[in-house]
């Protein structure tokens, strides 16, 4: 089981992500950067954290654009596992792999600190070890984290189950406080918080079990698969 | 900006002509206070180095620290004061910057950032308050932007500061010993300048930043480019990983001056530049100004004829822009052509090494002045209280810290608002570091003052169960041509150096930065100490303070409130009896600590300093959200009434929170050593109460006080 942890110029959680996959969850993984193909024989995608090309013009707009991204767009039409993270769901968000934007946080600053988010959609790839409604201590950390979407578009995550986490308060104005979504089929899964900062107990001021059955999920996932 | 004439001549002297106008600017930046030392060096050659920890190289620009099990930890500091005081925002931001490209240039990844930061009273003056709003973004903005976790600091609001800032950032790294940059270089190497593109930004910077501000000149200061910074970063580690690095280092003050003058001479080896190769942001810059331009996210970087195509790839990869600009001879000339014109040719070890100074020294008339004051009347406690906590010096810096991503990197064990940070290492070892400052100790008494921050600093670093193992010093003071301002700056680095002494922590790094001032007149003397403390086996992390633990109090409370938080900001006293520090009491306080923290003895353990018992009891009841009963007869101290025995901010002490089962054990391991200490509270309820011997003295409920210190900085930052 492998899995490409993609890396932007820019890109600055793409080492502890790995590390977290590798070291602490013994799934390997692999560092691709932007320019390079996808390795033939992956089971899953990370887009980590971070300021890809330092958030010109927009989070992750020019990450967007980059040649991988077609690649990415290709796996996730079949169904392959795909985890945006921070600045990696900025980018899903802004190459159409999932709904909605990313927009600067209510409190016009950047916000880094330790938050709950709530499980909403337990039938992911990243989410299926969870109970529905189960709390997750979780960092967050970004300027441009909160999620809006149109009348239409919410509507539609509702209608799909498309709305995975939720924030239990209100950390930076989302719409209904969203925190993470995935697409329609439901592999391809975005959120602001980070699970990679929260699923080692010694990092986590909390509880870190509930963030890592976001990799847990995932394990379990791709052992189905296999 | 110019030579004195005496510097002139000695110039001439050395070459043995006259330096044409190129190579004036060359040897005048070199030569500035910022880049030379030209005041302090005779000074700091005296501060103890040696260390058993300590590795030293030729022209590493950030200390190292052996960690054990082949990794080192580096670390320097920094200040960008002046570019801060005009543009608060790229000021700060180039100041991360800069510290961060010193901790690269040891060829080690930055982990960790720290800032200190000083402005005027931000309560009153709102030029103040923008220029702390546009700092901390500033820092944050690059921070964040980079992936380095800025993981502590400390905040302090004076009105010496006003019109000002100080804007202090220290950087930590950490990476393989054998991979650390052995900086050599030979005859035929190439010069490989990579990075941001040179630009008339920062023009003259480090002379800007030798003289006292006067007026805003905007284009001596540098603008910020984080991404590059970013890519940069990445560019190097992995060349260092390719072997592709011989030498390295980072253009700050002085810019190519500095940085081709300093490497030649501290290599022993001669440097042709050539100006033309130099990619450039401006056209037409003259040679002069390309050799001062203090364009920033620049390294320079000394490689091979057999890896130079190795390292072009890299940076092509990374599309990090890079100009082959010179080559290594092995003369110990510095030379710099132009269009096939040779602009300048100077020995390197004169260009590199300024004639030093003796600067006179008097002690300043105000310091006897200021010792004798009035006792003030004891206001009602209980308001006085809540007034000190939400004092801008004392009140949490939650608004400034939560801007910053202090997680990234995944090592933060113990995050910012706890007593010093604490990252965890690749070994398993746990690195803790703190740094500390309190120019109002500092101004009643240098000495002392700058003791009482070390001490801090140590205080903090233990109460994680951590030994120092180094430390950095950044010493800023106003005109050192005024014998009374050179005066306070002798005395400091003594106070350093008797204490570095009596602890044996060497001192690995540090920066001096002098003309601190503005026409209303100088800063208050201002250094500022980091600690770094390792930790062999598990971090103390502070447990939550439950009902019926009990609190307590290691070291003695003493008549010292001069220059206090509660003198200056409640009553406006500035003047009294500064804390000193007693060695002998202080180095057998923080091992009793050293001996308690790693047996798990105690839930978590404070430092006590700023706003004194008082504040400091009321920050574990606020974190921990219980209240406290605290009896103030049994603090150890000397005859003391109750404002003193709150507020007085005696060095030395800690504070600890026991679990009754534990308390025996934690009181055998301080009465074995004769350590003076008192079981002085027990948790329980929702208010905090101080009594003596059974009477009131202050009370107040742990939700207010949460309200106050919690919320008080982020309420004034954000009504204008």
């Amino acid at each position: 089981m492998r899995v490409a942890v993609i890396v932007f110029p820019g890109s600055n959680c793409d080492r502890d992500m790995h590390h977290v996959l590798t070291d602490v969850f013994k799934l390997e993984s692999q560092l691709v950067w932007h320019t390079d193909e996808l390795p033939k024989n992956i089971d899953a995608i990370v887009l980590p954290g971070g300021f890809s090309y330092g958030d010109r013009l927009r989070a992750g707009v020019i990450a967007a654009h980059s040649p991988i991204i077609a690649q990415v767009k290709k796996m996730a039409e079949k169904g392959m596992p795909i985890l945006g993270v921070c600045n990696g769901f900025q980018i899903l968000t802004e190459s159409g792999l999932l709904p909605g934007a990313l927009l600067r946080n209510t409190s016009l600053s950047y916000i880094c600190k330790w938050t709950e988010i709530i499980v909403k959609n337990n039938k992911t790839p990243f989410t299926n070890k969870f109970k529905l409604n189960q709390r997750i201590p979780i960092a967050i950390a970004n300027g441009e984290g909160r999620y809006y979407a149109d009348k239409e578009t919410l509507h539609l995550l509702k209608k799909n189950n498309q709305i995975v986490f939720t924030y239990a308060e209100d950390v930076n104005g989302a719409t209904m406080k969203i925190a993470g979504v995935c697409n329609k089929e439901g592999n391809v899964v975005g959120m602001m918080p980070h699970p990679e900062r929260s699923a080692e107990q010694i990092l986590n001021p909390k509880d870190a079990k509930p963030a890592s059955l976001i990799f847990e999920s995932l394990l379990n996932t791709l052992g189905v698969i296999a | 900006m110019s030579l004195t004439p005496q510097e002139f001549d000695y110039l001439e002297k050395k070459i043995g002509r006259k330096p044409n106008p190129v190579e004036l600017q060359i040897v005048a930046a070199e030569w500035s206070e910022h880049c030379s030392y030209k005041s302090s060096k005779k000074y700091l050659k005296t501060l103890p180095r040696e260390g058993k920890r300590v590795i030293s190289g030729p022209g590493y620009d950030s200390g190292v620290l052996d960690v054990g099990d082949g990794y080192v930890v580096t670390v320097h500091i920094e200040s960008h004061n002046h570019p801060s005081a005009v543009e608060p925002y790229g000021g700060a931001a180039t100041g991360v910057g800069g510290v961060i490209r010193d901790i690269l240039s040891a060829g080690t990844r930055p982990i960790a950032i720290l800032d200190g930061l000083r402005f005027g009273d931000i309560e009153k003056d709102t030029h103040a308050r923008w220029l702390f709003k546009n700092a901390v973004r500033g820092i944050a903005d690059y921070g964040n932007c980079l992936g380095i976790p800025t993981v502590g600091g400390e905040i302090e609001f004076d009105k010496c500061f006003t019109n000002y800032a100080l804007v202090d950032v220290a950087s930590v790294g950490f990476g393989k010993k054998e991979k650390l940059i052995q900086n050599r270089a030979d005859g035929g190497d190439y010069v490989v300048l990579i990075g941001g593109s040179t630009g008339r930004d920062g023009i003259g910077g480090s002379q800007f930043a030798s003289d006292k501000l006067e007026s805003e000149n905007r284009s001596a200061v540098q603008i910020p480019d984080p991404f590059i910074e970013k890519l940069v970063i990445e560019v190097i580690l992995e060349a260092r990983n390719q072997h592709c690095i011989k030498a390295m280092k980072d253009l700050g003050g002085g810019g190519l001056s500095c940085a081709i003058s300093e490497t030649s001479d501290a290599l022993s080896v001669g440097i042709e530049l050539d100006l033309a190769m130099v990619h450039k942001r401006e056209q037409d810059m003259s040679p002069t100004e390309l050799m001062v331009s203090e364009s920033q996210e620049r390294m320079l970087v000394i490689t091979s004829p057999e890896k130079l195509e190795t390292l072009k790839e890299i940076c092509t990869k990374f599309h990090v822009p890079f100009s082959v600009v010179g080559r290594v001879t092995d003369d110990n000339l510095m030379q710099v052509k132009s269009q096939n014109d040779l602009v300048a040719k100077l020995p390197s070890n004169i260009v590199a090494n300024a004639p030093l100074l003796d600067r006179p020294a008097s002690m300043p008339k105000y310091l006897q002045a200021i010792t004798s004051i009035k006792k003030p009347k004891t206001p009602n406690l209980s308001k006085t209280l809540l007034e000190m906590l939400s004092n801008p010096n004392i009140a949490s810096k939650r608004w400034v810290y939560t801007q910053y991503d202090h997680e990234v990197g995944i090592r933060t064990v113990i995050k910012p608002g706890q007593d010093a940070s604490v990252l965890r290492l690749d070994n398993g070892k746990f690195l803790s570091i703190k740094i500390d400052g309190n120019s109002k100790h500092c101004y009643i008494n240098p000495r002392q003052g700058v003791m009482g921050c070390f001490d801090e600093a140590c205080r903090n670093v233990v109460c994680t169960g951590a030994t120092p193992i180094g430390m950095v010093d950044h010493l800023q003071f106003g005109n050192p041509e005024d014998p009374e301002i050179f005066w306070t700056f002798k005395e400091s680095v003594e106070g350093i150096i008797e204490y570095a002494k009596h602890f044996e922590i060497p001192c690995v790094g540090g920066k001096v930065s002098l003309y601190n001032e503005t026409d209303k007149g100088p800063i208050k003397p201002t250094p500022l100490i980091g600690v770094l403390g390792l930790i062999e086996g598990k971090p103390l992390i502070p447990k939550k303070a439950q009902k019926d633990d009990l609190l307590v109090l290691v070291g003695i409370t003493k008549d010292e409130l001069g220059g206090s938080e509660y003198y200056e900001y409640v009553h406006k006293i500035v003047g009294g009896v500064c804390p000193a520090i007693d060695m002998k009491s202080s180095k057998a306080n923080q091992e009793a600590i050293l001996k308690i923290a790693p047996q798990d003895l105690a839930k978590s353990i404070h430092d006590c300093s700023k706003g004194g018992l008082g504040v400091a009891v009321s920050e574990i009841c606020i974190t921990n959200e219980i209240g406290c009963s605290v009896m103030l007869d049994k603090v150890p101290a000397e005859n003391l009434q109750d404002d003193e025995l709150l507020f007085s901010e005696s060095h030395s002490r800690f504070l600890l929170v026991v679990d009754p089962s534990k308390l025996e054990s934690v009181i055998s391991i301080l009465q074995k050593r004769g350590i003076k200490h008192g079981i002085i509270g027990k948790f329980s309820g929702s208010s905090i109460v101080f009594k003596n011997k059974n009477k009131p003295a202050a009370s107040i409920r742990v939700d207010k006080a949460q309200e106050k210190w919690l919320n008080s900085l982020g309420l004034l930052v954000s009504h204008g």
